[in-house]
This record gives structure tokens, sequence and C-alpha cells, in this order.
């Protein structure tokens, strides 16, 4: 049977509590007034949660906010039997809080088929470019506000004047590919969902700077990414977008992949060349900048995946169409990859001055089961976490570097009451001290320290001298380490010294871990008003650390006991608890 | 050349654009300390690699501070080097460095000429802050260096020679983070690798992290021992800077005071390998006048250019890197080897002692020697020619353990008949002397007359790569130089292509030739000191009576009685060698 | 394929992909998010038996697209389906059992089932 109308239901996380109530109740009245011609159905998300749970009716278009199960006969009796929409319910600002440039053709087209992308305005902007002189090309780019979207945000447009403004034979356009940040993922995302966008980008710049080969350089961890870049690459040549005079403008240029074994300081654009190269990736001393001496000691401008996938739109659209999206100086969006302890876990990309808020009780529906917001780290290892007080602000590059933290190339992860923060920048810090080329001495052998320094705190054996033996470190890294990498190192660290000061003391005055994450600050105890005696403990610990009469309560041997957790997770009278 | 005016420390200087902050802050007598970094402009070898971090200046307007080692100079700039914050940081740095550094300070062979020591010292740093993981690696012992990577600082100068300048290959930065480390191929053993043993990278390395292996105790054991007679040999570049040793200027020649020093170190007689250096010249000039002749009278299997074979690092580089051109360098052995063959022979019948019962030392300003010492075809029934070979550094050290007060010595004559040379012979010492010393005799013979103006001033010079004509009566004689493995390669290229026509090539492995070996006493980046060591040895041989090889009464005598003639069958046996095509890895 | 030398030949080339799609328009269009993570999660199995199932029903009137990524790592796999004449449907979570669901219910009958996801941004 047909349905005249669909009643969607959220029934994600966020609106979940409520949601079957205001199925069934829905579904009640329907049948009370012997309606069949209307369905009720259950959604995922809508990226509202904080104005949830959320009702929306189908084609009417209209979305009910807020709703709680004793609304739902109005819902029925007043829209669905008599047409008449509940004004007091109707969510007005239908207006979205993602917006899709970047990402507007992935999960759209077909990556492999080049006809998909034209059809979705493919290569009209490498067309309208190629009309226009180099220099117009790139004070569109400048006056679009476009600002490099790998982690630094240099102004894009001023990058390729300066590219332009050099005398070379030769010079090249590099597309840095080399994802590294833990739990970054949209480079990949974009090569495999949307190739061509970084191509025609590629190719605008090309022309802009007057450079007649571009490099991607991806990591060999990437196949995918890599077969359908190679494709569209492959297709771009055969429809003539590659190669020698591209649409009868006398431009030439080609692209070639260049593999990197996924070292994270690949990422850095120095580094990055000298393994183009084939060298160590090890980054060198600007100045010189690449965009003087680069690949091969040539002219090389080097933009991430996310930036050239921008570059198109822009072309197509109009600098002054994209610069009225963000803030005053960061204009359009950005792609950020949501992870950690949130409810919708994925790829988002928003307008730049969106709140913290918005991307996590919004979009990400919230922290998983219910538990409190502690920290959002964004840019990856190089970045800080921001907190609570910081929910509200507008985010771009400017005000996350004002705050201790930074863009970076747009991992955010969730951190919830669970998570201890001393952990958090060690976890980090062991990601960059791993990933350290080992050229320069404060990153080599300084964040090592640092690292160690910071296991003392997680194992109680620092002191407020350690404390201040961290700061002084981490401020002195900062300032003398070669490249970002090892600059941006102690950033988890400081931020969370400076926001979670608290955490530190209790680490090495009290000896305790406030979220009992540190293994070695936890002591598991047993409640004896609690313990009744079942012996499942004495079962499952691998140490026989705990001793006790059948019936009578138990006791564990602090001694002996390696904090396995195995007891806490098999007592069903919650008798054993974390100190 | 642009100008552009800095301020340094609160003084302002016009200089030129693009030169680091580093080299603006000298000339207004600003000492910024470094320790990575490394400018031997006159070999063109630089080390920017910026990684210590030691050299880090406040720049007005920077976020962060600047390696000032490679940071250029721009018009307006305001540096300040000394602030607490640049302090600071160099101190951390440097606190870093040594809490990663083992401690052994009083056992270390770099002991006193440590970069990373005098810096501790200059910072006062008197406990070291941080503490955690040391870094560990085994040690690795070849014939002539020892790496002992526990000190390597990462300042990657030996990385920067042995690739750059050397184009050897072997050193590289392997590894990331803490684990990070230079290292050979798959980290093998030195033996194990293409290494000539040049000794460069222990030239350059501030610390104890690559030094020489150490045979001085060897030394003292053969001439305490009542049934040895111990003969040592000194090499030519030794005496132009064994002297900077016992605080004399660079440039100090002390020939006499060595040999008294030698004397009473209790050598049973010392001799010079400049006698053998004679020696060398009269085999090799008349190989190569043997090949010219039978060149030029259109012999197809000759090949020329003959290349020079008295260093042991050349040697094992082009066995390496070029075996297809084997048969080009001379055949004539080192004046080192051909020393060790007419002792333990001539010399042994002059004493009627078997060869067995005699131990030659050799001191050398040169690492790959050891290792020269110690290959297989230099041996008579597994008796060496050469059984120790020590460096001027080692010479040095005996010296001193002796008790031996160098400066109040007196100045003595070598011993005969080995001791005796002429100035052919001391300029073996110096980048273009061996070419130089064998003009002066090939010329004579070749064209029967007698050379009156001995120096050749287009071969001197102190550019890596060079070339010069000498008219041999008519005949142009197209001559090559090189210093330093990688410009040798840029020659061996060219012959490789067919695109040169030199009829003979000098080649040296190091800056300079042998007076910037890798036994000397450490330059510490002042190429000056070897310009000066250059002037000693032209001095020394301005001042030699006889200045041509084949006039030394001795090498006359030598032939007379016992080999003959140039190239005899004698000559061949003991003093000609052949070479082996080896793997590259 | 041919080389695209100008501008107009551009927009030639695009006026002919918007008329061979347009005999698209009476298929059923299930586009699959296939980009690594997608896969991971199943998608080409999910993929597979799409097919599978389509063959069973005898529909025959369909094109699959393989697609990136849609941003729904919490929901992998992913499908949209587009019935003629009707709006894109994007269902997350799928597994066979929601396939013969949508089959059944969605592409025969015309009738949504639980687990769609709502469209949630706005794109240019």
């Amino acid at each position: 049977m047909s349905y005249q109308r669909y009643c969607l239901v959220c029934n994600s996380s966020k609106c979940g509590h409520y949601s079957k109530a205001i199925a069934d109740n829905i579904k009640h009245y329907l049948r009370e007034n012997n309606i069949k011609d209307i369905k009720v159905v259950m959604t995922e998300c809508f990226g509202l949660c904080k104005q949830g749970p959320i009702v929306k009716i189908m084609p009417d278009n209209i979305v009910y906010s807020g709703v709680k199960p004793m609304d739902t006969k109005e819902i029925v009796e007043k829209h669905l039997i008599n047409g008449e929409v509940v004004s007091r319910l109707v969510h007005e600002n239908k207006k979205s809080k993602q917006l899709k440039i970047v990402l507007r053709n992935c999960g759209f087209i077909d990556p492999e088929n080049i006809d998909d992308y034209i059809e979705k305005d493919g290569y009209f902007a490498l067309a309208k470019a190629l009309k226009m002189s180099r220099m117009d090309v790139i004070n569109e780019i400048k006056l679009s506000g476009l600002r490099g979207r790998g982690g630094g945000g240099f102004p894009t447009g001023l990058k390729w004047e300066y590219a332009y403004k050099q005398n070379s034979d030769q010079k090249y356009v590099v597309c840095n590919a080399d994802e590294g940040d833990p739990g970054a993922f949209m480079d990949r995302s974009v090569l495999e969902g949307d190739p061509h966008s970084v191509i025609e980008g590629m190719l605008i710049c090309g022309y802009a700077i007057g450079s007649n080969k571009g490099l991607v350089y991806t990591r060999a961890e990437y196949p995918l990414a890599v077969k359908r870049l190679s494709k569209a690459i492959k297709d771009a040549r055969e429809y003539g977008f590659l190669g020698n005079n591209i649409m009868g403008s006398g431009f030439n240029f080609d692209i070639e992949i260049k593999y990197g074994a996924g070292a994270f300081v690949c990422g850095e654009e120095t580094a990055l060349i000298r393994s183009m190269e084939g060298e160590r990736g090890e980054p060198t001393s600007k100045p010189p900048y690449p965009a003087e001496s680069g690949y091969w000691d040539k002219p090389t401008n080097v933009n991430n995946v996310e930036t050239f996938a921008n570059v198109p739109v822009i072309i197509n659209k109009g600098a002054n169409w994209f610069n009225k999206i963000g803030t005053e100086k960061s204009k359009g969006t950005k792609v950020f990859a949501l992870a950690g302890k949130i409810n919708n876990v994925g790829l988002i990309e928003v307008p730049m001055g969106i709140t913290l808020r918005e991307i996590i009780f919004d979009i990400g529906g919230g922290i998983k089961d219910g538990k409190r917001f502690k920290a959002v780290q964004t840019g990856g290892p190089s970045g800080g976490c921001l907190t609570e007080k910081d929910l509200d602000t507008p985010i771009d590059y400017d005000t996350l570097l004002a705050k201790g933290s930074m863009m970076g190339s747009g991992g955010m992860i969730v951190m919830d009451e669970d998570d201890c923060m001393v952990a958090v920048a060690k976890f980090y810090l062991e990601f960059t001290v791993d990933e350290s080329c080992g050229k320069c001495t404060p990153c080599r052998v300084g964040n090592k320290r640092l690292y160690e320094l910071l296991e003392k705190v997680t194992s109680g054996k620092a002191t407020f001298s350690d404390l201040d033996k961290i700061k002084n470190l981490s401020n002195v890294i900062k300032d003398t380490a070669l490249c970002g990498l090892g600059q941006t190192a102690p950033n988890p660290v400081l931020s969370t010294i400076t926001n979670f000061w608290d955490e530190y003391v209790a680490h090495v005055n009290e000896k305790s871990c406030p979220s009992g994450q540190c293994k070695e600050l936890i002591r598991y105890i047993i409640d004896h008003n609690k313990c009744v005696g079942c012996t499942a403990c004495v079962r499952v610990c691998p140490v026989y650390a705990i001793s006790g009469k059948v019936r009578e309560p138990h006791t564990i041997d602090q001694d002996k006991c390696i904090k396995c957790g195995a007891c806490y997770n098999t007592c069903k009278f919650d008798a054993i608890y974390k100190k | 050349m642009e100008k552009c005016k800095v301020t340094i420390d609160g003084k302002t200087i016009e200089v030129e654009k693009g030169i680091t902050i580093l080299e603006a802050a000298k000339k207004i007598g600003i000492k910024i300390p470094t320790l990575c970094h490394l400018d031997l402009h006159d070999i063109k070898m630089v080390n920017k690699a910026a990684s210590c971090r030691v050299c880090v200046v406040e720049v007005e307007g920077r976020k962060n501070l600047a390696p000032s080692c490679s940071t250029p100079v721009f018009d307006g700039m305001k540096v300040i080097t000394n602030s607490i914050r640049a302090l600071n940081a160099r101190k951390i740095v440097l606190e870093l460095l040594l809490s990663d550094h083992p401690k052994e300070c009083l056992t270390c062979a770099k002991s006193g000429e440590c970069e990373l020591q005098e810096l501790a010292e200059e910072f006062a740093i008197r406990k070291i802050e941080f503490e955690g993981e040391m870094s560990r690696y085994r040690k690795d012992y070849s014939p002539s260096i020892i790496r002992d990577m526990d000190k390597c600082v990462m300042c990657r100068r030996c990385e920067t020679m042995c690739n750059e300048v050397q184009t050897v290959g072997v050193l590289s930065g392997i590894n990331r983070g803490f684990n990070s480390v230079v290292a050979t191929f798959f980290e093998k053993n030195l033996e194990d690798t293409t290494c000539t043993y040049c000794g460069q990278c222990v030239a350059v390395c501030p610390t104890g992290a690559l030094t020489e292996v150490d045979y001085s105790w060897d030394v003292i054991n053969a001439i305490a021992n009542p049934n040895k007679i111990v003969i040592v040999q000194t090499a030519p570049a030794v005496r132009a800077a064994l002297g900077e040793e016992f605080g004399l200027e660079p440039g100090t020649s002390v020939t006499g005071k060595m040999v008294a020093a030698l004397k009473r170190l209790g050598f049973d007689y010392v001799f010079d390998t400049d006698f053998a250096a004679d020696l060398t010249i009269m085999e090799e000039a008349s190989e190569f006048l043997d090949r010219l002749t039978r060149f030029l009278n259109g012999d197809k299997s000759v090949r020329l250019p003959i290349l020079t074979s008295c260093c042991p690092a050349w040697i094992k580089f082009f066995e390496h890197h070029f075996p297809e051109l084997i048969d080009m360098p001379s055949t004539a052995k080192s004046p080192q080897q051909m020393f060790g063959a007419i002792a333990k022979s001539y010399f042994a019948d002059i004493l009627q002692v078997p060869r067995e019962k005699i131990v030659v030392v050799s001191v050398m300003p040169c690492l790959a020697k050891k290792y020269e010492a110690s290959r297989p075809e230099f041996k008579v029934n597994g008796n060496p020619d050469v059984d120790i070979s020590i460096t001027t550094r080692e010479l040095a050290r005996l010296i001193k353990q002796a008790n031996i007060d160098f400066m109040s010595l007196p100045e003595e004559d070598f011993d005969k008949p080995l001791g005796e040379s002429t100035g052919a012979g001391v300029i073996f010492g110096v980048t273009g002397g061996v070419i130089e010393a064998a003009v002066r005799t090939a010329y004579e013979w070749y064209t029967g007359k007698e050379l009156r103006d001995v120096e050749f001033r287009q071969l001197r010079s102190d550019e890596g790569i060079r070339t010069a004509s000498v008219n041999f009566g008519g005949f142009e004689l197209n001559i090559g130089i090189s210093y330093g493995l990688g410009n040798a390669r840029k020659l061996l290229e060219e012959i490789k292509s067919g695109k040169s026509n030199y009829h003979a090539i000098e080649i040296m492995a190091c800056p300079g030739g042998c007076i910037g070996g890798g036994g000397q006493p450490y330059h510490h980046g002042n190429l000056d000191i070897i310009r000066a060591r250059a002037r000693a040895i032209y001095h020394e041989d301005r001042h030699k009576e006889i200045r041509k090889s084949h006039k030394n009464p001795y090498i006359i005598e030598l032939y007379e009685k016992y080999l003959g003639k140039p190239l005899s069958e004698k000559s061949h046996k003991l003093l000609h060698t052949h070479y082996f095509k080896k793997v590259l890895y | 394929m041919k080389k695209i030398n100008s501008y107009d030949e551009l927009i030639k080339h695009k006026k002919e992909i918007e008329k061979n799609k347009r005999s698209e328009l009476n298929k059923i269009i299930i586009k699959i998010s296939l980009a690594t993570c997608g896969i991971a999660a199943g998608g080409s199995h999910i993929k597979d038996y799409i097919i599978k199932r389509l063959e069973e029903e005898n529909i025959k009137e369909y094109i699959i697209k393989d697609v990136g990524c849609m941003g729904y790592c919490y929901l992998e796999p992913t499908i949209e389906i587009t019935l003629p004449g009707y709006q894109p449907v994007v269902y997350g979570n799928v597994d066979e059992h929601k396939i013969d669901e949508i089959i059944e219910k969605y592409l025969i009958n015309h009738e949504i089932v639980d687990g769609i996801i709502p469209i949630n941004y706005e794109t240019i």
C-alpha cells in the first residue's frame, strides 16, 4: 500500500530517549483515528540534537523540534488530520549547520567517471581561468580569502603570487596529500570521492604561477585514493585537460603521483620535497621557502588537497561569493573529521565561525553514553585542547591559535569526563616522539625528555619542580625546534597544563589520577559493605591478590595487585571501586 | 653585491645581503656559539643542517628563535644574541644533548678536543636537569676508524663530508626520533662498506663518536721488546703539523725536534718516508714515461692518463667505484709500503737479520694508512711490510706519555740510509706535490736536459680541481690535480666519458693533500691551518740541497746495490702492486 | 574519448552528458558509499548483495554507482536510493536484512522504511 504522508522520528542517540515513546504515541493516535495512510519511520540524526527530539512530516517538509511524547496528540490531530501546522513546535531555522563546498561531490558522483564530474560543472573553472590573465586568477584567489587548509592557514593567493613572481625555467605545483594526523582523513576522502576537483585545482594553480608540472605526494597506505586519482589523471589526459595545449590555450600541464612511506614529518613541506627527491624525509630551514627553492631547487608551490579542492569553486562562483562565507579573516568552510567520545563520528564540513558547541552537540550528536564533555583536541598532535569555556567561541584559524590550539588539518577528537588530560597529553606526545625525524636536538631529545617527565607525572613520581621543568622545556622546544612538527609538539602539554592544572597537581600532590585512567595511580578497593563474598573476583584475579572467606567480604592485597581491572569488571555487586 | 643594514646586540653594521646572522655577527666581534655548523667553503663543504640549535638568537618580529648559522640577514633586521630567552634556550639545548651523551670524558679519545665538552664548560653546566633513556649502539671497529654512536650528536657533519664532499656515501641518518643516528647501509660494519677510511669524518666530528683506532700502546710494546728491531718512518705531512699538538703556531716545521723525540722514544732507527717518496718517483716517473712513449708511438693497449697511487683512500675509492679503470693508476706502491718493503728486504740484508725481527712503524697524517698496512697483498708469509701505522695525533700522545718535553728538544737528523730525502719527497705532503716531484724527474729523463727552476707554480694552488700543462721540450704535458674524492670522481667521470685529454693526474683524498689528513691535529674548521702547513712543506723543499728524487745519493745507491734499475724485476716484486675490483655493496 | 579543445566543446560535452543522463531518469539509482572506510565496513559486500537481490526480484531498470565518502562514518555501510520521480533517500547501517526490507518495501512498494538519514547539510 502506498502512504500519503510520512512521519519521521529521529531515533539517534540524543533524541533516542524519547523516540520510542513519541513513535508509539503517534502510532497510537493514528490508530485511534483510524488513519492508515500515514507511516511512522525512525530515522538517524537530523543534526539538530540540541533542539531534539525531532519529528519531521513529509512531504509537508515541516520539522518539529523539542517534541515531547505528550505533544504527539496535538501533532496527529492538528497536523496529520486537519493539516494545520503546530506552530509552537515548528523548527523555524531550517538552515543546516553543514555546508559542503569541498565535499560537494563526495558521495554524489562516481569518482572514476570524469563525465560525472563534468556534469557537476567540472573543468568549467579551468576553462574560465584559462581565459583570464594569470595575475587575475591569483587576484581572485587572494580576494576570496582562501587560506591553506593543511594547518598553517597561510593565505593561498599570496603563496601563489610569490611563486608567480619567481623567475625560473621550471616551477612545480605540489599537492600535499600526505595526511598524517591521527584521526584525520578528509584528504583521503576527497581523493577517493572527487579526485578531479584536486586535479582541476592544481591545473588552475599551475596556470596561475606558470608551472607545467604537478606532483601529488601521497602515502602508499592510501591505495584506493591512488587508484582513483590515477584513473582520474588518465581520463583528464584523454580529455585533454592534462597535457599540451590544454583546451586550445597553449597552456601545458601534467601531473605525476609520488609515493611516501607514511612518515608524519613528510607532511611538512620541506621534508615532503626532500622525500620526493628520494632523500631522507627531513625538514630543512626556511628560508629559503619552497616558493623560492623547492623541488630540485626550483620554485615550488605546495598546497594541500582540501585547499586545491576549494579552488575550482572559487573560480566558478567568484571570490565575492566565497568570501561571504566564514569569518573576517577565515573564509569558506573547513572539513573536520569528528572522532572520539562523540555519537556521530564522521566527516563534516562547516562554515568557518561555527562554534564548537554546534559541531559537537548538534552535528556530532553530543557525548557518547550521556557522559559529560571535557575537552576537544583540534589540530591533531600539533594542536591543543579546548574546554567547556571555549564551546561558544566561533572557530577559525586565529581564534584557535589564540586559545593555544590550531586548525591543523582538521582532526577533532572529543574527550569526556573519563579521560585523564595528563594521559591525553602523553598520548599525543608519544605520537610526535615516534614521528620526529630526529634531526634537531629539541625535537629528538627534548620531546623524548618531555615525554619521560610526563611519564613521571602519570606514575606518581613527579615533583612540583618537574612541572616547572615541563613548562620551561615545552617553551624552549616551541622556541627552538626546526620545523612545525617539533615546534608544535608541546602544544598538547602546554594547553592541558594550562586548562587542567588541577589534574596535574592531583597526580603530583595526591599521587592520584582524578579520572582513574593512570594505571599506576589507581587502587582497586573492595567495599566491605557491598561485598557478598561470591568469590567471582578471586577467580579472575591473575595474580591471586584477592583473599577472603566465602560469603564474607574480600580484600585486595595492594602490593600484589597489577591493576588489570579484571575484578572490577567481574563484580556483579558494584562492590569494587577505583580510587 | 647588495648591501643591507643589520643591528646585532645594539651594534649596527652594513653587510652583504644573504650572509647569515652568524657571519654578520662575526664581523663585529660577536661570537655566537655553534656545534653542528661547519663551513669549510674552501673545499665547498658547508654543513648547514642547523640541527643542533645551539646558535639560536632572537630576531625582532619573529615568533620563535632563529638558528643564526642558517638564517640570512635582511635589511633592518634586529638581532639579540645574548638575551635571557636565547641563553636559556641554548643552555637547555646543551643539557638535552648532554642528557643523551655518555659522561665518559676522562676516557674519551676526543677529550680536550671535543666541541661539546667545550660548550658545556663555557655554559658552566654543573648539573644536567634532564635525564632518561640513553642511546645505546654497538661500537664498530674497523682497521682505521672506530664508530661510537653513543656519542653522536646528530650534527651530520660526517654525513655531509662522506656524501657531498667525498661522494663515498657510506654514512647517512637512519631511523626516527630519539632512535635516529648516523649509520651505514643496513648498519653494516664500516669494514663491510665502501668506506675508504679517508678519515675526513673523524676530522670534522665534534665529539668522540668517530675516532681513530689507537695503536700507540702497540708501539710501546714493540719498543720494549728486546728481540725486535723497531724502525720508524715519518710521512712528509707529519712534520708540518706535529708542532700544533705542542702549542706551536700552525705552519711550524718541527722535523728536527720530531726526529729527536722519536729517538728518545727508543726507536732503533729513525727513518723518513720522504726517502720512500723519492723511490716512488723513480718507479712512477719511469712507469709514466714508459706508458707515455708507447702511447705516443701509437700503442693502443696503453691507457692514459696515469693516475697517482700514493693515497690509500683514493685507491679503495676507485676499486669500489671505478673498477673499469683499474688499469689506469700507477702500479707503484705508496711510499709507506715501499718503505716497508725496502726496510724488510734491503735494510734487513744490511743488518743481516730476518724480516720477522724488524718492526716497521709508520707515522702518518692519515687513517687510511692503517688500513693500507693491513691489506693482505702487503704481507710476506703473513708478516706485514708495515707492522704498525699511527697518526700524528698518536705520536704526539706517545711523546707526552714518555715525558719528553718536546719544546726543549734539540734538532736532530734522520738515520741513514733510509732517512735521506730530497725536496721532491717532502712536497708529497701537499696537493700537487706528487705530480710536481714526478715532473721534476720525468722532465729531465724525457728531455735529457737539466731542469733549472724546479718550482712548478702552475701545479700549486688550493683549488680542489685544477689543470695545468708543463712544456716537456716542445711537448705539452696535460696534468690534472684534485683533492677530495668528490673532485676525483668528477675527473674520473670525464675520463670515462672520453672528454679529458690528461696525460697524468694526481689525486689525494683529503683537503689540501696529506697535510689535511684525517690523522692530523684537529683543525676545527679552520682551513687557514691547512694553508699554513702547506707553506711549511714548500719552505722545507726550498731549503733542501737536493730537490729532485733521482739525485738522492741513497736512492742511487739502492738501485746500484740492490734493485738494478726502475721497473726491474726486483723493483716490480718489491715496489709495485695490483688492484682489486671491489663491489659497491 | 575525444579531446576537448575549447570552452565551447566543454559546454557541448556537458550537454551531451545531460542528454544521456535523461534516459536514467526512469531507472532506480543506487549509490553505494565505497571509500576505504565504506569498503572496510562491508560496502562491497552490500553492493554484491543488492545486485543479487535485484536479479532475484527481476528488477532490471537500475543503475548502481560506486561513490566516495558520504561522511557518515558512524552509519557505514551507507547507500543512497533514488526512485524515478522521488527525492534521494539515504539509508545507513545497512545489512542484508535491511537490504531485503528496502527492496521489498521501498523499491517495490515505494514505502519508506526505518533507518533513513535525513539530509543535514547544504551544498552548492
